[in-house]
């Protein structure tokens, strides 16, 4: 039993957080937001400069074969600065093209991946599916050497921004997922509450190549969704720390009635929730990276991973609620850093399936 | 990070959860599984094995009597026994008197309590809380006056826990009152029991359970040597008392198994629409929420574990959250086991006696009462938010 990160762990999330807090402060942060893309590309080649890109991707692609555990201290890292470069869609994509992908085509992707030079975004949810993996009405029929894609996709992250997306579509033989450039999809992109970037997806007779087996996808998009959801419990966690260091800091400094705030005992209670609050997810986020990492058992893997989502949704809108609360007016305003991890964690709290989607899932896993 | 236990810890969970299958009498195993009254026989008895085994009081120095466990196998052999659903280790004499004695106490002190404390021979309880000192214990004001080789002491303890069974009591009183600051003049003192002056009412509570008491005092006269540590300084005495390492605050053990039984029996009872009641998404949701938050507490409670083991400081506050957390867990596994009977939680005590009464579903609302406790006693969990406040984030 050990629970710190191991030295190369701690050293790239203290380098991370170093880079972070020179180059992509609230007010850099603010300027890659409102940019056309909403993203950076000065960063992204720094983050892939740093090892970022290439972490969680094997060796033999230039990668460096680490599990989510070793994210943990990264995520945890760009939930503290709102990172709202596609970083996560290209990991959750890449991760389809390593585990599903041939020899050919992870040669062909994943170095490319690993050296920041391509960009990627998993296209799996639609409209009326609601956090259903299953269910997918998209289809792809055979054409020529290749295949064509027909169907529309939903708030794809990360899709503008990719050179090529990942997507599931149907076929006479079930789930199978297609690598189709995003040249060839029609997309409407727009910015999410959380100032990240997502597009819908419209496919129309849009080429595209198998990757991995035909009516395989389901068991492995299932698994590679548990894995993000794994990475964001940990972002939130960041998310949810900045939240509670910042009002607890407003507490000590903030005067009303001649003493600062933090004096009354009705607001140092629920300071205390908070923080409370935050160990609590800090150590189900510990859990389902853990567990994800771990191949051994796919029903205990997915158990573990929607406990964690469950703790980390009840307790994201606990503390975002209660950050603004305790900041009174200020936390309302978009001039405070406070309000945009609010709008983070309200999003991640229903990404990947929210609390009471996870509920029922760990119930039908016990 | 690995949140896997050792293959050393591991054998060691194996072990104590090996004796405890063989040596927990079934009589005792019984009466806890059914939330009965335990009697200071059943206490002691089970008191007693353990010392046998050299297990009663593991974070002891060796030479008391020791196990010499680290605070991971302490942790883990405290959970097998909340797991196995043995008697409670009453606190008083050996998680209590037993490390103030051990810090504070004189050779002649040490000699003459200790072993007493670790056979179970003698059964302690705690004289700290007043009708006018409860969170604010510094306010207490039993009184004891030194007159020559003896303390004349005067005054009430209330919520003697187990006083009613209690051979000694270890005692907060007032030595001096002239003191400007309320925290000096107060001294630590071991009372027997059965000396002169001393009554004990018992305080019956909601559930109808006998378990804690009021402890009159009057003209009792206590020799001096009986005194803990210098006189006027108690409040130094208490405060170690309070920071002293409590492994078991969470209690993750007995509501692992209180969590395994509600849902064994939820998926026995039948709902309102003929399926189980495990199966009603509104009563399973809330079920799936505690489950979610033991497991939560249980990592969180073996990262402070881990943190413990490396640095070798004592937990502090974190104890605060551990207690909050275990404590709300406990009352809402109480709440829904209550819930999970319907319209069979209303029988009281009045039908006990029939051997065909099911004595467990009529344990069930008198537990949920009783466990109303856990959130005020030990220090209420305001108080906790109190420490924490203070001394984690330092408002």
């Amino acid at each position: 039993m050990n629970f710190d990160y191991n030295e190369e762990q701690q050293l790239l999330a203290d380098s991370v957080r170093r880079f972070l807090a020179k180059d992509y402060g609230f007010e850099a942060r603010k300027k890659v937001v409102s940019s056309k893309d909403g993203y950076s590309a000065e960063v992204w080649a720094q983050l892939a400069e740093m090892g970022l890109t290439g972490l969680p991707f094997s060796p033999d692609f230039g990668g460096f074969g680490g599990g989510a555990v070793d994210l943990m201290g990264v995520m945890e890292a760009a939930g503290d600065a709102l990172l709202v470069e596609p970083y996560l869609p290209t990991l959750m994509a890449g991760q389809l093209v390593a585990r599903a992908g041939s020899d050919a085509q992870k040669k062909a992707i994943l170095p490319q991946v690993v050296e920041g030079k391509l960009k990627l975004a998993s296209a799996h949810t639609e409209k009326g599916a609601r956090y259903n993996l299953s269910k997918v009405s998209a289809t792809a029929k055979a054409a020529g050497a290749g295949w064509v894609l027909t169907g529309e996709k939903a708030v794809v992250l990360g899709a503008a921004a990719a050179d090529r997306l990942v997507v599931s579509a149907i076929t006479g033989k079930g789930m199978s997922l297609f690598l189709v450039d995003t040249k060839d999809a029609k997309l409407k992109s727009y910015v999410t509450l959380d100032e990240m970037r997502a597009a819908d997806v419209v496919l129309k007779d849009s080429k595209g190549e198998l990757l991995g087996t035909e009516g395989g996808a389901q068991a492995l998009v299932e698994e590679v969704v548990d894995y993000a959801t794994a990475l964001i419990c940990a972002e939130a966690v960041g998310a949810m720390k900045y939240s509670c260091d910042t009002t607890l800091e407003y507490l000590k400094t903030r005067k009303q009635f001649g003493v600062t705030i933090g004096n009354f005992q009705a607001l140092q209670h629920r300071m205390v929730d908070m923080y409370v609050s935050y160990e609590q997810a800090k150590s189900m986020a510990c859990l389902a990276c853990s567990k994800v990492d771990s191949p051994a058992d796919a029903r205990d893997r997915a158990r573990a991973v929607s406990a964690a989502k469950i703790k980390i949704a009840d307790n994201a809108r606990h503390i975002s609620q209660e950050a603004i609360q305790l900041h009174g007016g200020m936390g309302m305003t978009d001039e405070m850093k406070v309000s945009h991890s609010f709008r983070r964690l309200t999003m991640i709290a229903q990404q990947f399936g929210d609390a009471e989607h996870h509920l029922a899932r760990f119930a039908r896993l016990s | 990070m690995d949140l896997n236990y050792s293959q050393d810890e591991s054998a060691f969970r194996d072990e104590v959860r090996g004796w405890l299958k063989a040596n927990l009498p079934q009589d005792l195993r019984d009466k806890i599984a059914n939330y009965e009254e335990l009697s200071r026989d059943d206490l002691l008895r089970w008191h007693r094995i353990l010392a046998k085994k050299g297990w009663v009081a593991p974070a002891w120095p060796k030479e008391w009597g020791g196990t010499d466990w680290n605070v991971v196998q302490r942790y883990i052999f405290e959970e097998e026994c909340g797991f196995a659903g043995t008697p409670p280790l009453i606190p008083f004499g050996l998680t209590m008197c037993g490390p103030v004695l051990l810090r504070f106490g004189t050779p002649e002190q040490k000699k003459r309590f200790l072993p007493q404390i670790y056979n179970g021979d003698v059964f302690w309880c705690q004289g700290y809380s007043e009708p006018g000192s409860g969170s604010d214990l510094a306010s207490l004001k039993m009184k004891a006056e030194r007159q020559g080789d003896h303390y004349l002491c005067n005054g009430q303890k209330i919520w003697t826990t187990l006083g009613h069974y209690a051979d000694w009591i270890f005692c907060l009183v007032r030595t001096d009152s002239s003191m400007a600051k309320r925290q000096e003049g107060i001294s630590f003192l071991l009372i027997d029991m059965k000396t002169p002056g001393i009554t004990v009412r018992p305080l019956i509570l909601m559930d109808g359970g006998h378990e804690v008491n009021e402890v009159f005092f009057e003209n009792v006269k206590v020799p001096v040597e009986n005194l803990i540590y210098e006189e006027g300084k108690g409040w130094t005495v208490a405060k170690y008392l309070l920071g002293h390492e409590r492994m078991n605050t969470g209690r993750i053990g007995a509501s692992k198994r209180e969590l395994a039984k509600l849902k064994d029996f939820a998926a026995k009872q039948t709902g309102d629409d003929g399926r189980p009641l495990a199966d009603d998404p509104r009563f399973r949701d809330k079920l799936t929420r505690v489950e979610v938050e033991l497991m939560a507490l249980e990592i969180t409670n073996l990262r402070f574990l881990d943190q413990m083991r490396r640095s070798g400081q004592p937990p502090g506050a974190d104890v605060s959250m551990l207690k909050i957390k275990g404590t709300e867990i406990q009352q809402a596994l109480s709440e829904l086991s209550m819930q999970a009977v319907g319209p069979l939680a209303q029988p009281f005590k009045a039908v006990a006696s029939d051997p065909d009464f099911d004595r467990f579903t009529a344990g069930l609302a008198p537990r949920y009462c009783n466990f109303r406790k856990t959130s005020i006693y030990a220090g209420s969990n305001e108080i906790q938010r109190n420490i924490i406040s203070k001394m984690t984030l330092g408002l």
